[in-house]
């Protein structure tokens, strides 16, 4: 039988005000543990929360940003379950009236544009850190707890479970993080744990229309896991339901170094957080004109910035997808033509050859040696005939390696195109001389015979020959010959 | 007249005219308790030392007021009290609890800092984190009534209660849920006050039931009381639920009288299960405000029978959830046998809380959980609405509602504590205030069989400038003002 996987994904993201939610304190990642923390945030006794403004607007303009509509009234509750890192024993979350809802984004795999729905954006308070001398909380000789992470803005986004294969997963997760990151509320930096995210996954025979028993995958921390995350468990109870099982509701932990995802409780298990109105904040309103000024703050989104690659650049709709769709790439996109890049060109080589080392190599562009400087400045000298296409390649292969200027790499190692008229016209001369028989081929009227002696000419001068000049030079020379026979 | 007798208007004239300097003011008040503290056992800490500073201090103010530099504000050098559950930065808050008894809180709370000039003598007893109408529920044993020693003096605010009565202090701050201010200065005879919610900033005060608590004083007057009302209240930026309107000058509202007031009695307050000396005692008081030139209107208040069963329903939901954090991790009691982190939580909150608080934490969890939610907390919110519209109603035809403060005279010690509910019954009259918001004062308007009894009196929201009109048109009629608890004399 056939499957069909049903996603949903779950993320969560910390957004990068400079105070935390309910207090005044820094949000600083990284400090000596528990030096931003205040009685509120410690939840001491007594103490009472103050709701952020700045972080309802960053939770506001992400909401807007994902086509969601803002409430006008608003609230927040309590989430209540025990555990170490959760001073007060409650979360102060948005249960039943998150800022926002219904929203919507657009994705495009295998150049297929597909919508996906976004049920709700709502916001709620970090927790603190937990650092165990050990394993895990049970069998760790000690743990500590660093609250300086305790109560930074968080906002939760939960999208429909509108996804249907790992790669259209990946797709969702860049380009939220490409929108995010465009609005400016958040680093979304999955090492730092500033974007996290679960997701829900079942599996239902092709065509059917009915949803499977979902399981929910935690502890996934990157995008490769969540990809790998999600085949692994699709295959895992694919294998369960063919075996004749029945697939349990349960939350699964996604082991990265095993690659699979591990019972973690059952639904049965699971907390009953008793939600209820938190009476120390009152109800929150958004009016309009809140809503549209934050709206007037959002800068271009992928969406905008794709059609802007195919109006300004020529760009094809599939590589302008691939480049808007991923800020990292827009960002080494635009970078790029800022140094002089051709557009088009660079986007091929991006979509391309970049592309290609990157992920053979496991480096994010962000990183990469061959940085937009560089790539502008090769594709520059290939513009200008400087250098072959086929040089440029391996230019950019060591640059890629380990970096510096193409430029310099070129010089350095005699790449420099032959374009001086005496020196391949010798070359030519020699070519000719050495193969008498395609010449007198070419001069009997094979013209074709052309193009071996072009391709022996390339050969000679190690690709450094410019092939349109090559060509040229060596028909002048034989059509003289044959003249003068 | 010695000056622990003096109110807090009279001590304030002493200061300004130098009859009287704060720390003769101290010493008067500190030789009253170690007289009678053995007895009454109001306090859960004093701070001897601390208060001779603060009043040292207070003597150079008001010396150099005299000498004519800037006038410091009435309370400054006055001695007081603050409830158990009002955090005090370096000075231990233990809420009448284990779970805190060695907690030292590292901020004050802000009707501590409003009230920074003043003398902190210590801190008051109560049932513990406020859970209680007797002060049986301390986990440092009860505190006495200073009228009558084998009589409770009320909860929980108890301890600052028998405060101001037995003379201890001429003011002290509680906190009330649903009575805890007003039922024990009905049964210790002293006037005490729940401002309107979000008058008084409850940042710094250890939540019970947050939609319900409010900070108030206790004094032996009326005026007295204003003016530590007008001291403490007032918008604070650290409390999202408190008000940003304008305090009124209820210390001039005091003086008013009540001509043309209309007061209105809810006919279900005089119904079964009071005490008819108290309803005798009530009445007589009430005529008296006619005769003063006040309306009197029979009002309607047909689901307050419900706001007992409501309260018990919010209240602890809210409990459940503030009491939650005392799970031993980062403060307080902590259970060091433990051998995982869930095993050390439920061992500390075992050892650490009392019966009365793990009897509400348990309803109050279980009123919030999955599928009851509905039944118990919606309902609840639901009967909230229902009140507010009726007394809107009531609030509608008079400008005060006047009633019995508790349906009987203080009880015995052990009377009702076999029996939660009877407990329960103590406040009564009081919760309505709690479940709307509106203000609500106790006055002394008599004796019972030697002991004090309670007048009621609530008005709209914000309102306390009525509230405190009427109060003191039943303090003169009275003549209670001033007066010391009198078994412990």
């Amino acid at each position: 039988m056939s499957w069909e996987t049903v996603i949903g994904i779950e993320v969560h993201v910390e957004l990068s005000t400079e105070s935390k939610v309910f207090c005044g304190c820094k949000t600083r990642f990284g400090a000596r543990p528990n030096t931003q923390v205040c009685p509120v945030c410690l939840g001491m006794p007594g103490v009472l929360p103050v709701l952020n403004r700045k972080a309802v607007e960053y939770c506001m303009k992400a909401a807007l940003a994902l086509n969601c509509e803002v409430s006008g009234r608003t609230k927040f509750d309590r989430k209540n379950y025990f555990y170490p890192d959760l001073p007060k024993a409650y979360q102060i979350s948005q249960y039943d009236m998150p800022i926002g809802k219904n929203g919507w984004m657009d994705v495009e795999v295998d150049g297929k544009a597909k919508r996906i729905g976004i049920r709700r954006v709502h916001l709620e308070e970090e927790t603190g850190k937990l650092v165990h001398a050990g394993d895990d909380i049970t069998s760790a000789e000690s743990s500590m707890i660093d609250f300086n992470r305790c109560g930074i803005p968080l906002i939760e986004i939960v999208s429909e479970a509108d996804m249907r294969s790992a790669d259209e997963a990946r797709a969702y997760l860049v380009k939220l993080r490409s929108i995010l990151l465009a609005i400016g509320v958040s680093d979304c930096k999955m090492e730092e744990g500033s974007m996290r995210c679960e997701a829900n996954v079942s599996i239902r025979p092709e065509g059917s229309t009915e949803f499977g028993a979902l399981t929910e995958m935690k502890n996934i921390a990157s995008f490769k896991a969540v990809y790998k995350a999600i085949e692994f468990e699709s295959k895992r109870q694919a294998k369960v339901l063919e075996s004749g099982g029945r697939v349990r509701r349960e939350t699964r932990h996604w082991d990265d170094l095993k690659s699979e995802t591990v019972f973690m409780r059952s639904k049965e298990q699971a907390h009953d957080y008793r939600y209820f109105p938190e009476p120390d904040l009152v109800p929150l309103e958004i009016d309009r004109a809140w809503t549209d000024r934050v709206k007037d703050t959002i800068p271009e989104l992928p969406d905008q910035r794709k059609a802007r690659y195919v109006a300004d650049y020529g760009l094809g709709q599939r590589e302008s997808s691939l480049i808007s769709d991923d800020m990292d790439l827009s960002t080494y996109f635009e970078k790029g033509i800022e140094a002089g890049a051709e557009a088009k060109a660079l986007a091929n080589w991006m979509t391309g050859e970049l592309a290609a080392a990157l992920n053979a190599s496991g480096t994010e562009i962000s990183s990469s040696k061959a940085g937009p400087a560089e790539m502008a400045e090769l594709l520059g000298m290939v513009a200008k005939n400087e250098i072959s296409g086929k040089t440029a390649k391996e230019v950019f292969a060591e640059v890629f390696a380990k970096g510096g200027s193409p430029r310099k790499m070129v010089e350095a190692m005699g790449l420099g195109q032959i374009s001086g008229e005496e020196e391949l016209r010798k070359a030519a001369v020699a070519v000719i001389d050495a193969n008498p028989g395609p010449s007198a081929d070419y001069i009997a009227g094979k013209e074709n015979a052309i193009m071996f002696l072009v391709g022996q000419l390339m050969k000679a001068t190690k690709g450094r020959a410019n092939p349109k000049m090559a060509n040229q030079l060596l028909k002048q020379e034989l059509d003289g010959r044959k003249k003068n026979l | 007249m010695e000056l622990y007798e003096f109110g807090v208007g009279q001590l304030a004239e002493a200061f300004e005219k130098g009859i009287a300097s704060p720390s003769e003011a101290l010493s008067s008040v500190l030789e009253r308790i170690a007289g009678l503290e053995g007895e009454v056992r109001a306090f859960l800490l004093t701070d001897e030392e601390g208060a001779r500073k603060a009043a040292a201090k207070a003597d150079g103010l008001w010396l150099a007021a005299r000498k004519g530099g800037t006038k410091p504000s009435a309370l400054t050098g006055m001695p007081f009290v603050l409830k158990d559950n009002i955090c005090t930065k370096g000075t231990r808050t233990s809420c009448g609890s284990r779970m805190l008894e060695n907690f030292v809180p590292p901020y004050d709370a802000t009707v501590a800092v409003k009230l920074a000039g003043s003398v902190l003598l210590g801190k008051s007893n109560m049932d513990e984190f406020a859970m209680g109408s007797s002060t049986e529920n301390s986990a440092f044993g009860p505190t006495k009534n200073p009228w009558d020693t084998r009589a409770v003096p009320g909860g929980s605010s108890g301890g600052s209660a028998a405060c101001v009565s037995a003379g201890f202090a001429p003011f002290a701050l509680g906190s009330d849920t649903g009575g805890s201010i007003r039922q024990p200065a009905s049964l210790c005879g002293v006037v005490g006050l729940k401002p309107t919610y979000g008058r008084v900033s409850r940042y710094g005060l250890v939540a019970f039931g947050s939609s319900l608590d409010q900070i108030g004083p206790f004094a032996r007057s009326v005026e007295d009381a204003a003016m530590v009302f007008e001291a403490i209240a007032g918008h604070d930026p650290k409390d999202s639920t408190s008000s940003p309107r304008p305090v009124p000058d209820v210390r001039k509202a005091c003086s008013k009288g009540v001509k043309g007031m209309r007061i209105g009695l809810p006919k279900e307050y005089f119904a079964n299960g009071l005490d008819p000396e108290v309803r005798d005692l009530v009445m007589k008081a009430v005529l008296r405000l006619k005769d003063e030139g006040a309306e009197i209107v029979e009002v309607s208040l047909p689901s307050s029978m419900y706001g007992l069963a409501a309260y018990y329903l919010a209240a602890t939901a809210e409990a459940s959830s503030n009491l939650a954090r005392f799970d031993g991790i980062r403060y307080g009691l902590r259970d060091l046998g433990a051998k995982d982190v869930v095993s050390a939580m439920k061992r500390t909150r075992s050892q650490g809380f009392g019966d009365e608080v793990k009897r509400r934490i348990m309803l109050g969890t279980y009123v919030l959980s999955a599928g009851y939610y509905e039944a118990y907390y919606n309902k609840a919110l639901k009967v909230r609405r229902v009140l507010k519209d009726e007394f809107d109603e009531a609030f509608a035809k008079c400008d005060a509602i006047a009633g019995p403060t508790t349906p009987e005279v203080a009880f015995r010690f052990g009377e009702r504590t076999e029996h939660p509910l009877s407990m329960y019954m103590s406040d009564i009259y009081t919760i309505t205030a709690n479940l709307i918001g509106i203000p609500a004062i106790s006055v002394p308007c008599g004796l019972s069989k030697g002991l004090p009894v309670g007048l009621q009196l609530a008005a709209r929201a914000f309102d306390e400038e009525t509230l405190f009109a009427a109060a003191a048109e039943v303090e003169r009629g009275s003549g209670f003002a001033g007066r010391i608890g009198g078994g412990a004399r």
